[in-house]
């Protein structure tokens, strides 16, 4: 056997020459002859009935290829989980910039002149743009209640023990939009007609997911679709249900007028239509003994889902189940909703409902911890979770979990307490009339990775291997590259199975038409489940070439490359798949919501260190400790570089991100004034692991890619507690927001 | 109107619509595709290309104005097959993850250590202040731009 292990190692990322040089192709990049630009004619209101359409100005209508819903082959409804949305809306439009009709033309410029000049009169209906309004039904603009889906964990009995605390606290949180922002917008290239069928080319994570949309779309059978995954420049969930959305369009603008058309979005586009993170509140309601044990915990989640269902659902059933995060409490009931908004519907975005409802506990458990009269350190150890115990859901953790150690060295590291009691020395001391305050607090968390509950056993994943003549390996899967490392971390993982050399794997790009399905590239699966699928698939080469007596057991890289040139002599072709196999033991109930909610799950505690300006109101992360458990690490560099980018996603989450409203439509719709950090705005981010190898993971490994997103916010919130004495409970946390409490600096800086 | 650049070390005569940004002469009439477009406004960085010296957005720059002028882009950084040391950087200490930002990120990048071979750390963070990432942190970005001045 060669001797090659590359897991573990930091291998240079697989697609690194081909993008450092300007030489990988993004969809934009793609030009095809004879090829139209296309444009979607969006809703100007929020919610009313179409009354007329009309092309006015001086353009050329007769050149145009024009689209509405009657030109559509198939079903009108995007299919994800219901058929609420439609492709383009047919009488009635539920959210601001909704697709109302589709333009196609040789001449992008022309085309934005006529998109302006289709006038779209719609007779306006009583809209709803905030959560609370939709709850207490002001209007009913969804089903019967404006509830696209509801859950109710319980745990023990929770009515039981307010009785018995001897403190009960209480505690409201909100959390704001956010926009993905990945810098390539989305787009897409359609080729379509009756003979062919429909292939489209696009920037995307799930191309079944589009594959799915598109059959119904065009009433196809399933081979009659293709889609391709181009390179993909960042999605974060932005491109995780969207794309089938502009693919379609795309698709039909091509059908109708024969020609390849090719639909590009501008940034601001892309961000005033597209999905953004589901805004939330919760309400806690604690139960705690004098001693600082949780008895109880009552949860109250709610999230906006914008005008259609889409991925809402699965959004709070991720965020209802990290919601009571890795205590152990004998009794919990959350209950929670997803309710429409007349805006657009909000979608995924990394940690996909988490990052909310662990904003909200993290924050509450400081304050709990305040009511007792203990340290926030202190408060969280007696309640951590233990091997053996269980969450929420009443899953046992059965994977060894130590958070205390964990929470221990993410002090060390970060000087937690030596700084705590400099910052109090500081903060207190004359030092003018306005000065900086410094603060530091903390985070302790866990995610879950890969589908909740029976998801993965519904999605029946496949990944399937070949060999080549020349003795290369191809792994082919629809897993996308999106810049997170899937086709390094696929080729160190066959590298290492088969005991080749790296470069001996090649990875297939996306394409359904050569790729098994292997799931969405979602939900911090991509490496955990995949590539545990990776590893049975190429496996399966190896022993059939061994099974063939071609190869000995022992065997060098030139054996394995001389038997797969023989075995492809003799037998034509050696492909093997594999298809997913939960883990044994594994029980979820989808009606009680309780059981395994997820195989495994990543630990870790970050503390951040904040300076206030008590001058300018602003608040600046000046320090970053992220340590995390995360099974074994694949490849450090890139492991590394997850937890710092969503790190740097969750700071702009906090203190930088704010998504203006105005009647449903996001004001703010330009990089000029959402703001995102830059190189100037970040912290050092410091990255530190534990390795705790997990059983039914790929060399050990567990999901990285949401976990980062999950603890900056609260524990940003929490050090700029420590810095001003001010319990904020919301973000973004935005200058002017902490401007309000001017007097409150005045009253303390005056004595009163 | 007709125009001449001289890109990546050659020249090239060009008939150009008189208000067409230098980003799209590039990307559509030169084929040169490196150059990404990100926001259309000049806040991202991603369409930066070199221009007689020094970094520029070219989505903000109309062709028009440049006529004569001397552009660097993504794909004349290499020197034939052989990378310019912040290109090997960027590959090997995780200067990259989806790309789309890279061309941009490595011009600002090279013409910062062209003018200050050996920036601080906040020389780093302010020459490359107006390139947006929104995969990396920047934390791999500024290492790739420190080992590359080590080499």
């Amino acid at each position: 056997m060669a001797n090659n292990h590359p897991i573990g190692k930091s291998f240079p990322r697989k697609e690194g020459r081909k993008k450092v040089t300007g030489q990988a192709l993004y969809v934009d990049d793609l030009s095809f002859p004879d090829m139209l630009h296309g444009v979607t004619v969006r809703s100007p209101a929020a919610r009313g009935r179409i009354k007329n359409i009309s092309f006015e100005g001086d353009i050329p209508w007769d050149e145009f290829t024009i689209v509405t819903t009657k030109d559509i082959p198939g079903a009108n409804h995007v299919a994800l989980i219901l058929t609420d949305q439609p492709f383009l809306a047919a009488d009635f439009v539920n959210h601001p910039e909704e697709p109302v009709l589709l333009l196609a033309h040789r001449d992008k410029y022309l085309l934005e002149e006529a998109r302006r000049n289709v006038a779209i009169e719609i007779e306006e209906l009583r809209a709803i743009f905030s959560l609370e309004d939709s709850l207490a039904k002001k209007e009913i603009i969804w089903g019967e209640d404006n509830v696209f889906k509801k859950f109710l964990v319980d745990k023990g009995n929770v009515d039981d023990a307010w009785s018995t605390a001897d403190f009960i606290v209480e505690g409201e949180y909100e959390t704001g939009a956010q926009e993905q922002l990945y810098i390539e917008n989305n787009g897409a290239i359609a080729i379509a007609n009756p003979s062919e069928g429909v292939t489209v080319w696009g920037s995307m994570q799930c191309p079944y997911y589009v594959h799915k949309a598109l059959v119904k779309l065009f009433g196809l059978p399933e081979e009659k679709i293709r889609i391709i995954q181009t390179e993909t420049g960042g999605g974060f969930g932005g491109k995780e249900e969207y794309p089938s959305l502009i693919a379609g369009h795309a698709a039909l603008l091509a059908w109708k007028s024969g020609k390849p058309v090719k639909i590009i979005y501008d940034r601001a586009e892309d961000m005033v239509a597209t999905t953004k993170r589901h805004p939330s509140r919760t309400h806690h309601k604690t139960a705690v003994t004098k001693d600082g044990k949780l008895l109880a915990m009552e949860i109250d989640f709610r999230i906006d889902g914008g005008a259609y269902c889409t991925l809402s659902p699965v959004v709070l059933s991720r965020g209802t189940i990290h919601a009571a995060g890795p205590y152990s409490c004998p009794n919990v009931r959350i209950h929670s909703r997803a309710v429409a908004t007349n805006v657009p519907p909000h979608g995924a975005f990394r940690g996909f409902g988490a990052p909310q409802s662990i904003f909200a506990l993290e924050r509450h458990m400081d304050k709990v911890a305040h009511a007792v009269g203990l340290s926030p350190e202190e408060f969280r150890r007696r309640n951590f979770i233990h091997e053996g115990q269980t969450t929420a859901t009443s899953q046992v953790i059965r994977e060894r979990v130590d958070m205390d150690q964990l929470l221990t060295r993410a002090l060390q590291l970060s000087e937690y307490h030596s700084k705590r009691e400099q910052f109090a020395r500081d903060n207190t001391a004359p030092n003018g009339r306005f000065s900086k305050k410094r603060g530091i607090g903390f985070a302790t968390f866990m995610h879950g990775a890969g589908f909740t509950g029976s998801g993965e056993v519904f999605l029946q994943s496949i990944v399937s291997a070949e060999a080549t003549a020349e003795g290369k390996v191809r792994v082919l899967a629809a897993s996308t590259e999106i810049g997170q490392g899937t086709n390094t971390i696929f080729s160190q993982i066959a590298a290492e199975t088969l005991g080749l050399d790296f470069d001996s794997i090649e990875i297939v790009q996306p394409d359904t038409g050569l790729v098994p399905n292997s799931g969405p590239t979602v939900a911090s699966r991509t490496s955990m489940v995949v590539g545990k699928l990776v590893e049975s698939a190429v496996m399966g080469l190896k022993q059939t070439l061994i099974g063939s007596g071609l190869l000995s057991p022992e065997y060098s890289e030139s054996d394995f490359k001389k038997a797969c040139a023989e075995y492809l002599t003799k037998f034509g072709s050696l492909k093997t798949s594999s298809t997913y196999q939960p883990p044994p033991n594994v029980h979820w109930d989808d009606e009680k919501y309780q059981g395994d909610a997820y195989g495994a799950y990543a630990w870790a505690v970050y503390v951040a260190e904040v300076s206030f300006d008590e001058l300018t109101y602003e608040a600046r992360v000046e320090d970053f400790v992220a340590l995390q458990e995360v099974g074994r690490v694949l490849n450090p560099v890139l492991a590394a570089g997850q937890i710092e980018g969503g790190v740097a996603q969750a700071i702009g989450f906090t203190l930088f991100e704010n998504v203006v409203w105005k009647d449903g439509r996001m004001a703010n719709n330009q990089m000029t004034n959402y703001i995102i950090p830059t190189p100037a705005d970040i912290p050092p981010i410091r990255v530190y692991f534990e390795e705790n190898p997990y059983a039914y993971g790929p060399g050990g490994a567990k999901g990285i890619g949401e976990l980062p997103m999950d603890g900056a916010a609260p524990a940003i919130l929490n050090a700029i507690e420590n810095a001003t004495g001010i319990s904020f409970n919301h973000v973004p946390l935005m200058p002017e927001d902490t401007l309000i409490y001017a007097d409150s600096f005045t009253d303390r800086r005056d004595g009163r | 109107m007709d125009v001449e650049l001289k890109v990546n070390g050659e020249t090239r005569k060009l008939d150009v619509f008189s208000m067409a940004r230098l980003l799209d002469v590039l990307r559509e009439q030169l084929l040169l595709t490196g150059t990404k477009e990100g926001c259309g406004e000049g806040e991202c960085g991603a369409c930066t290309v070199i221009l007689d010296g020094r970094i520029v957005n070219s989505c903000l720059v109309p062709v028009a104005q440049v006529n004569g002028s001397e552009i660097t882009t993504i794909e004349g950084v290499a020197r034939n097959d052989q990378l310019h040391a912040v290109q090997q950087s960027f590959i090997e200490h995780g200067g990259a993850q989806c790309g789309i930002c890279t061309p941009g990120m490595v011009l600002a990048a090279v013409d910062l250590l062209q003018r200050n071979p050996q920036p601080t750390e906040d020389d780093i963070r302010n020459g490359l202040a107006g390139n947006l990432c929104r995969c990396t942190g920047y934390m791999k970005i500024f290492e790739s731009v420190v080992r590359a001045y080590q080499k």
